[in-house]
């Protein structure tokens, strides 16, 4: 009895290492196929934009989906290879940097300043090599790094005299995902603007969520859970206010959400996203949607791309301000019959002082250029 | 494998001897809850123990008063009661190495299929399926293998590397991410088989990686005696951490799980608030990174500046064997098994539980802050909120591969290393999502909990092993 048993599981087990070495064998006895293919790819001599992304991969609906799709669209207008990889851990920034080193990528893009570190790195020990990194720059310029940064508070402070300008309550409010420069650089903006507003036209408009001089506010945590974005601005909505401003990613949605049910209930609320232009990429929330604070990195990406394709690479930063549209203020859209006329000339003058220099934003998170 | 019991059986420590003897008998109708046959790999001790505890449950009711008060309470703890819901997890657990094996091969099959089913030549020739189905089950077929191939040549051996050193980098990439799953894997392992269901691996990282960090970027100390103290600040760290967890369960009851759910927020939102505080960032910026760690506070690359593999992967080796010796030749060892197949007999047997529970906490957090010391002074070098990355979670699942034995977790740790070198090269080489290994991980746990499934595909009959188990039983008792 003993004996069979033993048999039994020795068979059950061998047939286990059996299957499990043939399916080895398998995989080891067809690895010719993708070497063609890959070393095919290699001898083209065209020109390879490639990207890594941080953790958030390219579905965050934030800047490494942006970043991604400026290359894709360089991939389609110039006619270049492209080559993508997501990291899904900070273990994986330098292993993907590197293979696509090796993969012969002319120029990498790298989002977020996480990548700060495995960008200078690879680019220290490549000089050959061209690469751009998102949201981030370097205190000491690396020669064969571009950096390509924002002045987001020039587009924010438009958004917060916007704000000031149409609220019915007298009290606005914006919050952030996580309290890093990328983020408060946008509520930066947006206070100073309601300050601009209330100083000109000599009102008190209350700002929810951000105090400036402290630097300290209102943050959700992280980028994705959206239910406590809508806690969040059914507060501010029960403080009063009636716009928000979301600087959380897909977190904004929680506030869309939360205005949506108060516009319902008869409240007259709006809503102003970031990065992209809501009215076009979250649409549920069209009919509140006032405006949006847009960071053009597709067109910045495509940009840099295109002119290291055409050999005027150069490491000095890409900055974003309102002068060269890399930040703007999107159209009002389906709301613009709510702005009045005489609001929508004054940002026209004041984004025109901006652009000049005769008006200065500034704010800590603001790119040192 | 029957007789493969007797001699360790000869080789465990006194205590269990008396107790064990007579109670063989009345233990034999508890056994068939035991039903997965290979459980025999789990040592001879534990069926020796559930016997001494049917015995001395026995004897708990007869003596009344005469038992001192449990210092635990004892509906908090997980006894093995037979089919409860902790045999189950047990089972799970410690299932048999086949399963394993078979659980991975069938999430590859599957994992291969989902590969397939995204792939552009397969949905093409779907289109024509039945005109010329060849064509289907060939795109099929080369879309899983030329994503597995590329995972294999990502993770083990690349042909195309420049020499030598470059078709094995893949290999050296695989061992570097292995360093703290195997750690942090043994930590989950050595709590569960003292009974402790430890989630809490992922706070233990965090806050190893917090003091190690902080010793290697604010201190300045000479070559050696900074990377002894950040690998010391790092591991106590890890065992205060898990060591508090240990010491609120003996002390009130409170389930380990929550504790350590809880503990694991604690620690990523206290990273969070350090990282914006002046002293963990870097001079002049705002962003939540901390200055990169001192060269002399960074393990060595022990085989050179061209692989990541640091003296870590060295240490993880130590820790195994270490974790070995505990489990199997030590006093402790054999303490901390005794609670965790029945905390009640293990208090009436004298084992003061209470000490047992923190300790194994305390060793276990330890561990896994050799996972957090991997990580900050191994390969990331910096300390970002990001630093524990999933390994934390990760490691429940090496231990449940492993069967939560230090072998099979060092090896479930590798192959869990070489899925995730792998997925990288399968991500560049074919575009296939590197979210598929994720899914492959998924589908290995999936499969470890449902062993009769993987048995009823690979057409092991259950039925006929239920009758042998008893059989087995019997032998045993006839054996003794």
């Amino acid at each position: 009895m003993k004996n069979s048993l033993r048999a039994t599981f020795k068979r059950g087990s061998m047939a286990g290492v059996a299957t499990a070495g043939a399916a080895a064998l398998l995989l080891t006895g067809c690895g010719a196929a993708p070497t063609a293919s890959s070393s095919a790819s290699a001898t083209a001599s065209d020109y390879t934009g490639c990207i890594v992304s941080d953790s958030g991969g390219f579905d965050d609906q934030s800047f490494n989906q942006s970043s991604y799709e400026g290359l894709k669209k360089a991939e389609k207008d110039l006619g270049i290879k492209v080559n993508q990889v997501e990291s899904k851990t900070n273990n994986d920034f330098e292993p993907n940097l590197r293979a696509m080193v090796t993969a012969g990528c002319d120029l990498t893009v790298t989002v977020g300043f996480l990548l700060g570190d495995a960008t200078k790195a690879q680019a220290t020990a490549n000089p050959d090599k061209h690469f751009a990194i998102i949201d981030f720059g370097y205190d000491k310029p690396i020669a064969n790094v571009k950096p390509i940064i924002y002045d987001t508070a020039q587009a924010a402070f438009l958004a917060g005299y916007l704000a000031a300008g149409t609220t019915k309550t007298g009290t606005v409010a914006t919050f952030g995902g996580i309290k890093i420069p990328t983020v408060t650089i946008f509520m930066d903006g947006y206070a100073d603007g309601v300050k601009y507003y209330n100083e000109k036209k000599g009102k008190n408009v209350k700002v929810l969520g951000w105090d400036k001089a402290k630097q300290d506010g209102s943050f959700t945590g992280d980028f994705e859970k959206q239910d406590k974005g809508k806690q969040f601005t059914q507060n501010f909505l029960d403080q009063g206010a009636d716009i928000v401003m979301p600087v959380a990613g897909p977190v904004g949605k929680g506030a869309g959400a939360a205005l949506k049910e108060a516009k319902a209930a008869g409240k007259d609320v709006k809503l102003i996203w970031v990065d992209s232009d809501g009215f076009l990429t979250a649409p549920d929330y069209k009919d509140i949607m006032l405006s949006s604070v847009m960071k053009q990195m597709g067109e910045a990406v495509e940009t840099v791309v295109k002119e290291d394709k055409d050999g005027k690479f150069t490491n000095a930063p890409y900055v974003g301000t309102l002068a060269n549209d890399g930040v703007q203020l999107a159209p009002f859209h389906d709301l613009d019959s709510q702005v009045p006329a005489e609001l929508k000339s004054e940002l026209d003058q004041i984004k025109k002082d901006i652009a000049d220099g005769k008006l200065k934003v500034e704010s800590a998170a603001s790119p040192k250029a | 494998m029957t007789e493969s019991r007797q001699p360790r059986h000869a080789a465990e420590p006194d205590p269990a001897e008396t107790p064990a003897t007579p109670a063989e008998t009345p233990a034999t109708p508890a056994t068939p809850g035991n039903e997965t046959p290979a459980t025999q790999t789990q040592d001879a001790a534990d069926a020796e123990l559930q016997a001494a505890d049917a015995a001395t449950a026995t004897s708990l009711d007869t003596a009344g008063g005469a038992m001192r008060p449990s210092a635990v309470p004892v509906s908090g703890q997980s006894g093995t009661v037979p089919g409860g819901p902790d045999s189950l997890m047990r089972k799970i657990f410690t299932g048999s190495g086949m399963v394993s094996v078979l659980a991975v091969l069938l999430a590859l099959i599957l994992g291969g299929l989902l590969i397939a089913s995204t792939d552009k030549a397969v949905s093409t020739s779907a289109g024509y399926l039945f005109a010329r189905p060849s064509d289907f089950f060939s795109a099929v077929w080369s879309a899983a293998t030329r994503s597995y191939v590329a995972l294999f040549q990502g993770a083990v051996f690349n042909p195309r590397g420049s020499g030598a050193a470059g078709q094995f980098a893949p290999l050296m990439e695989t061992l570097t991410i292995a360093t703290p799953l195997i750690t942090a894997g043994l930590g989950v392992a050595l709590a569960f088989r003292a009974g402790l269901f430890n989630i809490g691996a992922q706070g233990q990282i965090i806050m190893s990686g917090i003091l190690a960090a902080w010793v290697g970027f604010a201190l300045h100390l000479p070559v050696g005696l900074h990377l002894l103290l950040v690998l010391v600040a790092g591991v106590v760290g890890g065992a205060l951490w898990a060591g508090l967890v240990g010491f609120l369960k003996a002390r009130t009851g409170a389930h380990e799980v929550i504790l350590t759910i809880m503990f694991n927020y604690i620690a990523l939102y206290f990273l969070r608030y350090l990282l914006n505080t002046p002293a963990f960032q870097r001079p002049g910026e705002t962003n939540p990174i901390s200055p990169i760690l001192d060269p002399n506070a960074v393990y060595p690359q022990i085989l050179g500046s061209q692989y990541r593999l640091h003296l870590g992967f060295l240490l993880a080796i130590a820790a195994t064997v270490f974790v070995w010796w505990v489990l199997n030749r030590s006093t402790i060892g054999f303490e901390f098994r005794a609670v965790g197949a029945n905390p009640k007999a293990a208090l009436t047997a004298g084992i003061n539980v209470p000490r047992a529970t923190i300790l194994v906490m305390a060793i276990a957090g330890a561990l896994a802050g050799m996972s957090g010391v991997a990580q900050v002074a191994g390969t990331e070098k910096v300390l970002t909120d990001g630093v524990a990355a999933t390994y934390g979670f990760d490691a429940i699942t090496v231990a449940l591969l492993g069967r939560s034995t230090p072998w099979g977790t060092f090896a479930a740790g590798l192959l869990f290393g070489a899925f995730r070198a792998g997925a990288v090269q399968m991500q560049i080489q074919t575009g296939t999502p590197i979210d598929i290994v994720l899914v492959v991980q998924s589908l290995i746990v999936l499969f470890i909990a449902a062993p009769p499934l993987v048995r009823a595909v690979f057409g092991l009959n259950p039925r006929k092993k239920k009758a042998t188990t008893s059989k087995k039983a019997a032998t045993t008792g006839a054996a003794a």
